[in-house]
C-alpha cells in the first residue's frame, strides 16, 4: 500500500474535527432554535387567525328557508300549497368535466335550451362554492329513475327534493292569488339588509296577486344550520341548529264555491266578475277571464308557454277585474241618481218628457235615447227601472261635473278601491281639471252630458263597480274591499245623504230593474231573495290596437260590453257583484243570468234554500265531533 | 481471552466507561435505539391520525420499521474497516445503477427514479447513494492529510457532485440536495478552509437565480414561485402551504388532541400520512407536541455527534458526523418546508412520514453509526 507523502498527524486532524463538530453543534441548535420561533410564530403569535382560517375552511353556515304559508278560501279549501318536486342540480366543484355532463344528462332528462340558459345564468351570480346550482325542476318518476341508475358515472349531480308552490284550481284563481316564481337579483337588491338576510335559503318570491301583497306573512323568517363539512364539501354533522319560523296560513275572505260559480258562469266568455260582501267588505269571487296556470310560472315558465300566453289576442295574462277600464255606462245610474237627488236638482216627484233625444238650449245636437222613440213621463223611479238615457242627461247637466265628480268619487270611481292587491288602475272620473291635464283641452257641455250615463271619459274596472255597488248596498257606509284582511289606505268617508230614505227608494228602483218591466228581469226568474240590480252597456269605442285580426273576429270585438251590478238580499244586502263580459252586447240577459249565479251560490245552501251566511270571522269554528 | 479481560487491557479514557453489557455485545447503541424507538412508536400514533385511522397503514409501517431494524441490526455487527474498505466499490457501483435508472428506469409521478430488477422487484439507487456518498468522501479524506487541499476539495466536489446531477436528472431534486449536502458535510467536517466556505456561499447566493431561469423543471419552478408567494395560487399549487401553515397555526399551544385535527382529518391537508405529516401533528399536540419532537430528534442528533466525537478514526469520524449532520437537514428542510420556511421539496419528515425506502436507508445508516461506536474498542489506538 502507497503511503501519503505528507505524513497523517492524527492529533491535529482530531483537533481540526473538534472544533468542526463544535460548530456543527451550534449550527444544529441554531436551527433548531429557528425552527421553534417559526413554531412559536405560527401557533402562538398567529393561532387565532389560523384558528379562524380552519374554520372557515370546515364551518359553512346554512340558511334553511322557512315553508312558505299555506292559502286557504274562508271555509278552509286549499288554494295555494308546497308539494315536493324534484330537482336536478349540478354541484361544479364536483363535475370533472361540466360540457360532457350536461351532453350526458341531455340523454337522460328532456333539457331544452331555456333549462341550459337559466342553468348558465345562475352560474354567473355570486354563490357559496359548493353550492348545487339548478338544472331541471318538476322531474318525472321516469327520469329520476334515470338518474338514480346512471349516478355514479355522473360526478356532480344530485336530485333534491324541494318543497315547490302549487295550486291546485289553476286558472281559476290566477288573477287573485297571483303565483310565485323564482326569486332574482333585483328582488334581493330591492330589499334591506334584514330582509336579504330573511331570503338567504329562499328560493321563491311572491310576483303577483295575494302571494305579493302578503308576501311577508306568507315568507316567514329564515332559519340556520351550522354544518361541518370537509374538503370535498360533503356536510358532515350538522354543529348547531336554528329552525326557520314557517310563513303565516292565510285564510281568505274567497269563498271557493262562489269563485267556481263565476267560473262557471262566465264560461269560456272573455270578462269579469267580483263579488264583495257589503257587511264587512270581504270579496268573495274575484274572477278574470279568461285565466293563466300560474303553476307554469312557478319553476319558471318556458319560452313557448310564455309566448303562447303573450300572443293569445284574448290576452290572459291581463287582470280585467283589477286593471281593466271600461265605460261603467247604465251600471252607476243609480249612484247617480242619488247624487241627483242629494244636490237637490231632481225628486222623486219630478218628472220629465222623454222625446227620445235630449237637447240643450240653443244647440241643434240631439243626445239621443236608448230607446228610439222616449220613454214618456219619465220620474226617478221610472228612468232606473227603464233606464231612460234623457232623464239622467237632464239631471246631470243641471248636476254639472264638478258635483258629479264629488259625488261619484265617494262611491270609489276614479279612485283606488284600496283591495290587497297592487297595481290596480283607478279609472278615471272626469273633472275639469283632469281634463285640462290629461287631455289639455277645455271641458265642454256635451262631456257632462256623455258622463251623465257614465259614458264618455267615464272609465271603471269592475272592481270599481262591485265597491261602488256594495257602497251603494250599505247605504253609503265605505266598502274598502280586501282579500285577506288588510288593504291598501284609503280616504272616503261615508256617505251621508241629507235624507236618509233615498237609499231604500233607490233600492226599491234597482229591485224594480229585475220586476216584470225591468231591463234586467231575465236574471231574477224564480229567485227566492229580492235582487236590487242596474244593467249596463257600454260602447267599444275603439278597436284592439292589434290589426291583424280578421273582419269577422274585428267586427264581434266590435260590439258593445255586456255590464250587471247587483246585490241581494235587496233589505239585508249579503252579496253585491259586478259583472262584465267583453262584447256581451246586453247587459240585462247577457251579463244578468252570471250574476244570479254567483248571488245563488252564496245565498242558496245545498238544497237551494235562501240560507245567508254569516260576516266572515277570524277563527273558524271549532268543528263539533261527528260521531260515525 | 475472554472480551472482560481484554477490556481490562484496556489503556485510555475510553476503557474507562465501557461497560459490556448485552447491547454491546450486540453492537447495539441503546440511548440511540432508544431514542429511534420513541421517535418510531409516536410516528405511529400520529400517522394512524393522519391516514384516518387506517390499521392497514400501520401495519405496512410497522413492516418497514421491521426492515429497517433488520438492517440496521445487521449493519452494525460489521466493523467500520469494512465500510471503509468497501466505500469506492459501493460508489462506483452506485453510479453505474444511477446511469442505469436514466437508461432504464421505471417511471413513476413523472420522474424516473425505480429500477426493476427481475426476480428481486423495484428499488431506487439514489438511496443507497445517501450512504455510499458521504462514505466515499469520508474514504477519500481519510487517505489524505487534513485539512484538505484545493485539489482535493474539487476531487471531493466532484465525488458529490456527480450523482447528484445524475439524480437531480431523475429528476429528485430533494434527494439529489440531501445527498449533496451529505458530502458537503463530510468535507466542512474534514476541516475546510472559512475562506472557500465564504466563497462557496457567495457563488450559491448567484447561482441560484440562474439555476432557477436555465436549470430548473417547470414543476420545480413552480414549487419556489409558490413558497415566495402562496397566496398568489390559493387553490393551486399554493393550497398545501397555506392548508400546512393553517393546520400548524390552529393546533396553538397544546393541539386540538388526537385524532381531533380537522384539517387532516377533512381531508384540507394534502399528502397529510407522507410529507406533511408534521402538520397533523403540530395540529394534533401543538407547540408542546412539535418542542417534544425537536426534543427526540435533538437527543438522537446529539448522539449521533457524540459517536462522531469518540470515533477513532478519520473515516468513522467524518462518515459518522457526515450521518448525523443530514439526518438534522432531513428533519430541517422538511419542517422548514411544511411550516412555510423553505419552498416545497419533497424530503419525508424522518420516521415519522409513511412509507418510502427512505426508512430503511435511515435505520440502516443509524445501524452504521452504532458500528462505528461498538467496533471502537478492537482497534488498535
Amino acid at each position: 500500500m502507497r503511503r501519503p507523502l505528507t505524513l497523517k498527524d492524527h492529533h491535529h486532524e482530531q483537533r481540526i474535527f473538534s472544533v468542526r463538530l463544535v460548530v456543527a453543534v451550534f449550527l444544529v441548535l441554531l436551527l433548531t432554535l429557528i425552527l421553534i420561533s417559526r413554531m412559536i410564530w405560527l401557533q402562538v403569535i398567529q393561532h387565532s387567525r389560523y384558528t379562524t382560517l380552519s374554520d372557515k375552511n370546515r364551518v359553512q353556515v346554512i340558511a334553511v328557508s322557512p315553508p312558505r304559508g299555506l292559502i286557504t278560501d274562508r271555509d278552509g279549501v286549499i288554494l295555494a300549497e308546497n308539494r315536493p318536486d324534484f330537482s336536478l342540480e349540478i354541484v361544479i366543484e364536483q363535475a370533472t368535466d361540466l360540457d360532457a355532463l350536461i351532453e350526458d344528462l341531455g340523454t337522460m332528462v328532456a333539457l331544452d335550451d331555456s333549462d341550459l340558459e337559466r342553468f348558465h345564468k345562475r352560474r354567473q351570480t355570486a354563490r357559496r362554492p359548493w353550492e348545487p346550482i339548478p338544472m331541471r325542476a318538476r322531474l318525472t318518476e321516469e327520469e329520476i329513475a334515470r338518474l338514480a341508475v346512471n349516478q355514479h358515472r355522473l360526478p356532480g349531480i344530485r336530485i333534491s327534493a324541494n318543497p315547490i308552490r302549487h295550486y291546485p284550481h289553476g286558472d281559476a284563481l290566477s288573477h287573485v292569488i297571483g303565483y310565485v316564481n323564482r326569486i332574482n337579483s333585483q328582488d334581493l337588491e330591492a330589499m334591506t339588509l334584514n330582509e336579504q338576510r330573511d331570503y338567504a335559503g329562499t328560493h321563491f318570491y311572491g310576483r303577483s296577486g295575494v302571494e305579493r301583497f302578503y308576501e311577508d306573512r306568507l315568507h316567514g323568517q329564515v332559519g340556520y344550520r351550522q354544518v361541518e363539512t370537509n374538503a370535498r364539501g360533503r356536510i358532515l354533522r350538522v354543529l348547531e341548529e336554528q329552525p326557520p319560523i314557517p310563513g303565516e296560513d292565510m285564510r281568505l275572505r274567497i269563498s271557493m264555491r262562489v269563485q267556481e260559480a263565476a267560473n262557471k258562469a262566465l264560461g269560456d266568455r272573455r270578462g269579469a266578475v267580483v263579488a264583495i260582501d257589503p257587511r264587512d267588505g270581504s270579496v268573495l269571487a274575484f274572477v278574470s277571464k279568461p285565466g293563466f296556470d300560474p303553476n307554469l310560472f312557478v319553476t319558471g315558465i318556458s319560452h313557448k308557454d310564455y309566448s303562447a300566453y303573450q300572443s293569445d289576442p284574448d290576452n290572459p295574462l291581463f287582470n280585467r277585474a283589477l286593471q281593466g277600464r271600461y265605460p261603467p255606462g247604465s251600471t252607476i245610474k243609480p249612484m247617480l241618481g242619488l247624487a241627483g237627488l242629494d244636490a237637490g236638482v231632481t225628486n222623486w216627484q219630478r218628472t220629465i218628457s222623454d222625446p227620445g233625444y235630449y237637447q240643450l238650449e240653443n244647440n241643434p245636437h240631439r243626445y239621443r235615447d236608448w230607446k228610439r222613440w222616449g220613454h214618456g213621463r219619465v220620474d226617478m223611479h221610472k228612468a232606473v227601472v227603464q233606464s231612460c238615457d234623457t232623464y239622467f242627461y237632464d239631471m246631470g247637466f243641471k248636476l254639472g261635473i264638478a258635483r258629479m265628480h264629488e259625488y261619484m268619487t265617494k262611491f270609489s270611481l276614479g279612485q283606488p278601491t284600496g283591495i290587497d292587491l297592487y297595481n290596480e288602475s283607478r279609472g278615471v272620473m272626469p273633472s275639469k281639471e283632469w281634463k285640462r291635464a290629461y287631455r289639455n283641452s277645455a271641458w265642454f257641455h256635451g262631456d257632462t252630458i256623455n258622463a251623465s250615463i257614465g259614458q264618455g271619459f267615464v272609465l271603471a274596472t269592475p272592481l270599481q263597480l262591485a265597491t261602488a255597488t256594495a257602497i251603494t248596498a250599505s247605504h253609503g257606509k265605505q266598502i274598502v274591499p280586501t282579500l285577506g284582511g288588510e288593504t291598501h289606505p284609503v280616504e272616503r268617508d261615508d256617505i251621508v245623504l241629507k235624507n236618509e230614505s233615498d237609499w231604500e227608494k233607490m233600492t226599491e228602483a234597482m229591485v224594480a230593474v229585475t220586476g216584470p218591466k225591468g231591463t234586467a228581469r231575465v236574471m231574477a226568474v224564480d229567485a227566492q231573495y229580492p235582487i236590487a240590480a242596474k244593467s249596463g252597456t257600454a260602447q267599444v269605442f275603439s278597436v284592439g290596437q292589434d290589426e291583424t285580426y280578421n273582419e269577422e273576429e274585428l267586427a264581434e270585438r266590435m260590439l258593445d260590453h255586456a255590464l250587471m251590478v247587483s246585490f241581494a238580499p235587496a233589505e239585508t244586502p249579503a252579496i253585491a257583484v259586478a259583472v262584465l263580459i267583453e262584447n256581451g252586447r246586453h247587459g240585462g240577459s247577457v251579463a244578468g243570468p252570471v250574476a244570479r249565479q254567483v248571488m245563488d251560490a252564496w245565498l242558496l245552501d245545498d238544497n237551494g234554500q235562501l240560507d245567508v251566511p254569516p260576516v266572515f270571522q277570524e277563527f273558524l269554528p271549532v268543528p263539533t265531533e261527528v260521531t260515525p | 481471552m475472554s472480551q472482560r479481560e481484554y477490556i481490562r487491557q484496556m489503556p485510555g479514557q475510553t476503557g474507562a466507561t465501557l461497560s459490556p453489557g448485552l447491547a454491546m455485545r450486540l453492537h447495539l447503541d441503546a440511548p440511540l435505539l432508544a431514542g429511534l424507538m420513541v421517535l418510531m412508536l409516536g410516528g405511529l400514533a400520529v400517522l394512524y391520525s393522519a391516514g384516518d385511522e387506517s390499521m392497514e397503514m400501520v401495519v405496512r409501517q410497522c413492516i418497514r420499521f421491521g426492515a429497517g431494524l433488520t438492517a440496521l441490526f445487521l449493519l452494525a455487527q460489521i466493523p467500520p474497516r469494512s465500510y471503509r474498505f468497501w466505500a469506492p466499490f459501493l460508489y462506483t457501483a452506485g453510479l453505474f445503477l444511477l446511469v442505469l435508472v436514466l437508461v432504464a428506469g421505471t417511471e413513476a409521478k413523472g420522474a424516473q427514479r425505480w429500477l426493476s430488477i427481475p426476480g428481486i422487484g423495484r428499488f431506487q439507487p439514489a438511496e443507497a447513494m445517501k450512504l455510499a456518498v458521504p462514505a466515499m468522501v469520508a474514504w477519500y479524506f481519510s487517505e489524505r492529510t487534513l485539512p484538505p487541499k484545493l485539489m482535493d476539495v474539487l476531487v471531493a466536489l466532484a465525488l458529490l457532485g456527480i450523482p447528484a446531477a445524475l439524480i437531480g436528472m431523475q429528476p429528485d431534486l430533494g434527494t439529489a440536495i440531501l445527498i449533496a449536502a451529505s458530502g458537503l458535510v463530510v468535507l466542512f467536517m474534514a476541516g475546510l478552509s472559512w475562506r472557500l466556505i465564504a466563497v462557496a456561499v457567495l457563488l450559491v447566493v448567484t447561482a441560484a437565480p440562474l439555476m432557477y431561469f436555465f436549470v430548473m423543471h417547470d414543476y420545480q419552478r413552480n414549487r419556489v414561485d409558490t413558497f415566495l408567494n402562496p397566496e398568489a395560487d390559493p387553490r393551486g399549487t399554493g393550497w398545501n402551504i397555506i392548508q400546512s401553515k393553517t393546520a400548524i397555526g390552529s393546533g396553538g399551544v397544546d393541539g386540538k388532541g388526537w385524532l381531533d385535527g380537522t384539517q387532516s382529518r377533512l381531508d384540507f391537508l394534502p399528502e397529510s400520512s407522507t410529507d406533511f405529516i408534521l402538520a397533523v401533528l403540530s395540529e394534533e399536540f401543538g407547540l408542546v407536541g412539535v418542542t417534544l419532537l425537536l426534543m427526540v430528534y435533538l437527543v438522537i442528533v446529539g448522539r449521533g455527534f457524540f459517536i462522531s466525537w469518540q470515533a477513532q478514526d478519520t473515516f468513522s469520524r467524518l462518515f459518522a458526523s457526515s450521518l448525523t449532520m443530514t439526518f438534522f437537514i432531513y428533519i430541517f428542510v422538511n419542517i422548514g418546508m411544511v411550516s412555510g420556511l423553505l419552498p416545497v421539496v419533497g424530503v419525508p419528515l424522518p420516521l415519522i412520514s409513511y412509507g418510502g425506502t427512505s426508512i430503511v436507508t435511515l435505520l440502516a445508516s443509524f445501524g452504521m453509526l452504532m458500528s462505528i461506536h461498538t467496533h471502537r474498542r478492537l482497534m488498535s489506538y
